[in-house]
């Protein structure tokens, strides 16, 4: 059973033929690009007039960029082709899998003491656990119940500003704010969720973006209330449990209560495992609930909704508890955020950052928690690798997401285990489960 | 002592400005198969989801033992007794075959355990194939476990929406060989819905003809079979 796949002999000239058709093609398309969008350019000579530059040169250079690469690819794609490994390799990157997450999580729980890792790393770090946060619980919301939310940043912007205004109004301390943070923004899931029940894919997320940019704007426009675009400022940080963390050393503070040497890292190292315990509760809530029925459901309308009313499954509630909870932990995130920041303005929470939040969900593999963890760490990570390249960082990024679609077009981690198992586990290839129709 | 399973009185419906039912009545008796035959677009579907109420009545009634449904929501009146194994079977793809008949029993309030042995001895191909993704079944398997799915609700009242569609005839025999067996062995109740006339008109008690969403003709399966207008409409030709 182990003989290699039989490869379509096609010939080694018959495939460079068919590789220089194809990359010649995409040359003339290239050409027909570049010649206008880069071969001629208007530019304002001294006197002030406008006038016609042509970089001819680049254009070619461009082109034959195009020619090569083009070929590359198509010869590499020629070459493997119906390529199924043996068996035991499945099973040696299955196994490999499954040690990933646990080895993933004990890194995290260590980060803070490693040697090397100082406050900027942290700082990273915690940036990160946000956007792996955001990532899983924008998942509940596209991943599982498939519906496709472009506003989900409204959520943390509702979050953020609850902890701020309580703070500010209430003086209510951030640990009583989380949970109302998290209810409110909840409770805007569901009101989101209300007008758009009916509505699917394409209509959806147009109106959820809109929704996100209503937050936004209104946020920016209230100034009596949210300071508009000066933002809200003197956020009170978090205190641990009563102790605030601060460098007076007395013994009401964190670092005489437990006897330390005052430091600034002792608050770096606090909201980083702040951070990190409710991502791993997001994980924890978002991996139980797809057991339960409610769960299920979710999966079940993202696959078919029509099935769904036939079986008779309550699609008004499936919708909004999805809603409802995906927006709960942005509410969360957005109140750590606040706390995290002291200073909150209507320009944290711009389209932007529901695209990024999104493009985690996607590239990580819809429905995918491993997934959406590497992606926030190659996403937010590569961000700050890339930040010397400053605008050409988003044209790495778009190639980076463009290749990693093309490779891996079901996103990094594209299976799916199921969520229920009668007897012994019977584990199913993923080569052998291919799309299914729809 | 034959008591009405359901009646459906004098419905109306449609979709927006199309007017798909016009006024259907019709009823089955518990422990009775019967099937509504009609050409593409009469409306056989649209009756189907209608008494699910999805979409809903427009005028007219539906009353299931007695109850009198037309306004209940669809997640209620599934929760009632009734089940429906929808046109094209409309299984979810990516999710197992044991994840699928979890969701029927969970979609109306079952529990899944209790209603497992019975699918799976109806059909041990499913039980084989649990792990398996329903959008890598065959055809014949994914009605298998559209049907299955509907049984998992334990219903009084099954609605099949053409289970024949798009499988070989040797395969479909098989079918209507289990819905003859469910009824018979178990009394279940089916209102069977299909293109191909000439099977399920064997298969019925008796028959109703639907043509641009009214009733023309009614009786038991062999008067049906045997009128000329019904072998020239949807017999002729074919197989
Ligand atoms: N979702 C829908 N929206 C609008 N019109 C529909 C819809 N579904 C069915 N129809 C129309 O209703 C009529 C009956 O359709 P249907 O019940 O599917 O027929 P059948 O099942 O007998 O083939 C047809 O004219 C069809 O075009
Ligand atoms: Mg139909």
């Amino acid at each position: 059973m182990t003989a290699p796949a039989a490869v379509p002999a096609l010939g080694i000239t018959a495939r460079l033929r068919a590789a220089l058709v194809d990359a010649s093609k995409a040359t003339v398309v290239a050409f027909g690009l570049f010649f206008i969008m880069v071969g001629l350019r208007t530019d304002v000579s001294p006197t002030g007039a406008l006038f016609l530059r042509t970089r001819w040169l680049d254009v070619a250079l461009l082109c034959a960029a195009v020619f090569v690469s083009r070929l590359a690819l198509a010869l590499w794609l020629g070459r493997r082709k119906p390529e199924v490994g043996p068996a035991w390799q499945a099973a040696a990157l299955s196994r490999a899998g499954l040690l990933f997450g646990p080895a993933l999580l004990a890194l995290a729980l260590i980060l803070p003491f490693v040697p090397g890792i100082g406050r900027y790393e942290l700082d990273l770090g915690i940036l990160v656990l946000t956007y792996v946060m955001l990532g899983w619980g924008l998942n509940i919301v596209v991943g599982l119940a498939g519906l496709l939310d472009l506003g989900y940043v409204a959520f943390y912007a509702v979050g953020a500003y609850a902890y701020a205004l309580l703070a500010q109004y209430f003086g209510l301390s951030f640990w009583i704010c989380l949970p109302l943070a998290g209810i409110l923004a909840a409770f805007w899931g569901v009101l989101l969720g209300f007008p758009v029940l009916r509505l699917r894919g394409d209509y959806l997320a147009i109106v959820t973006l809109a929704f996100g940019e209503i937050i936004r704007i209104v946020l920016l426009n209230w100034v009596e209330l949210t300071g508009g675009p000066n933002g809200i400022s003197g956020i009170p940080r978090p205190t641990f449990f009563g102790l605030p963390f601060s460098m007076s050393g007395g013994p009401q503070t964190f670092a005489g209560f437990f006897g330390l040497e005052p430091s600034p890292s002792h608050r770096v190292i606090f909201l980083y495992y702040l951070i990190l315990a409710l991502a791993l509760l997001t994980n924890w809530v978002a991996i139980r609930i797809r057991r339960q029925p409610i769960g299920r459901a979710w999966e079940a309308l993202r696959e078919d909704e029509i099935a769904c009313r036939a079986l008779g499954i309550n699609i008004t509630n499936t919708k909004l508890t999805a809603f409802a909870l995906g927006a709960m932990f942005a509410g969360f995130a957005g109140a750590f955020f606040a706390t995290r920041q002291a200073f909150i303005s209507p320009e944290s929470f711009t389209f932007i950052e529901s695209a990024i939040i999104l493009a985690i969900v996607v590239l990580g593999g819809l429905g995918s928690q491993i997934g959406i963890a590497v992606a926030a760490i190659v996403m937010i990570g590569g961000f700050e690798l890339f930040r010397d390249l400053d605008e050409y960082r988003m044209l790495v990024f778009g190639a980076a997401m463009v290749v990693i679609m093309v490779l891996r077009p079901r996103g990094l981690v594209g299976s799916r285990a199921p969520s229920v198992l009668l007897g012994e586990q019977r584990r199913i290839d993923a080569r052998f489960v291919g799309e299914g129709r729809g | 002592m034959k008591t009405t399973m359901l009646e459906v009185d004098n419905l109306a419906t449609g979709y927006g400005a199309v007017q798909a039912l016009k006024g259907v009545s019709l009823h089955v008796d518990r422990g009775e198969i019967v099937t509504l035959i009609g050409a593409n677009g009469a409306g056989k579907s649209t009756l189907l989801m209608s008494i699910c109420g999805d979409p809903r009545a427009r005028s007219g009634r539906i009353m299931l033992d007695g109850e009198d449904i037309t306004a209940k929501p669809t997640h209620e009146i599934m929760r009632s007794g009734v089940a429906q194994s929808p046109e094209g079977r409309r299984i979810f793809p990516r999710m197992s075959v044991l994840e699928n008949l979890v969701l029927g029993a969970q979609a109306a309030g079952q529990d899944p355990a209790q209603q497992l042995p019975r699918v799976f001895d109806l059909f041990p191909r499913l039980r084989e194939r649990q792990s398996q993704r329903g959008g890598t079944l065959s055809g014949g398997e994914q009605q298998m476990l559209a049907i299955g799915r509907a049984l998992m609700s334990r219903p009084r009242l099954l609605l099949l929406d053409e289970p024949s569609l798009g499988l070989a005839p040797l395969i479909s025999r098989q079918i209507f060989a289990t819905i003859r067996d469910l009824n018979e062995r178990e009394g279940l109740t089916v209102l069977l819905v299909e293109q191909n006339a000439n099977q399920a008109l064997r298969l019925a008690h008796r028959g109703y003809v639907l043509v641009t969403g009214r009733i023309t003709m009614s009786g038991s399966g062999a008067e049906l079979l045997a009128r000329p207008e019904i072998r020239d409409a949807y017999l002729g030709g074919g197989h």
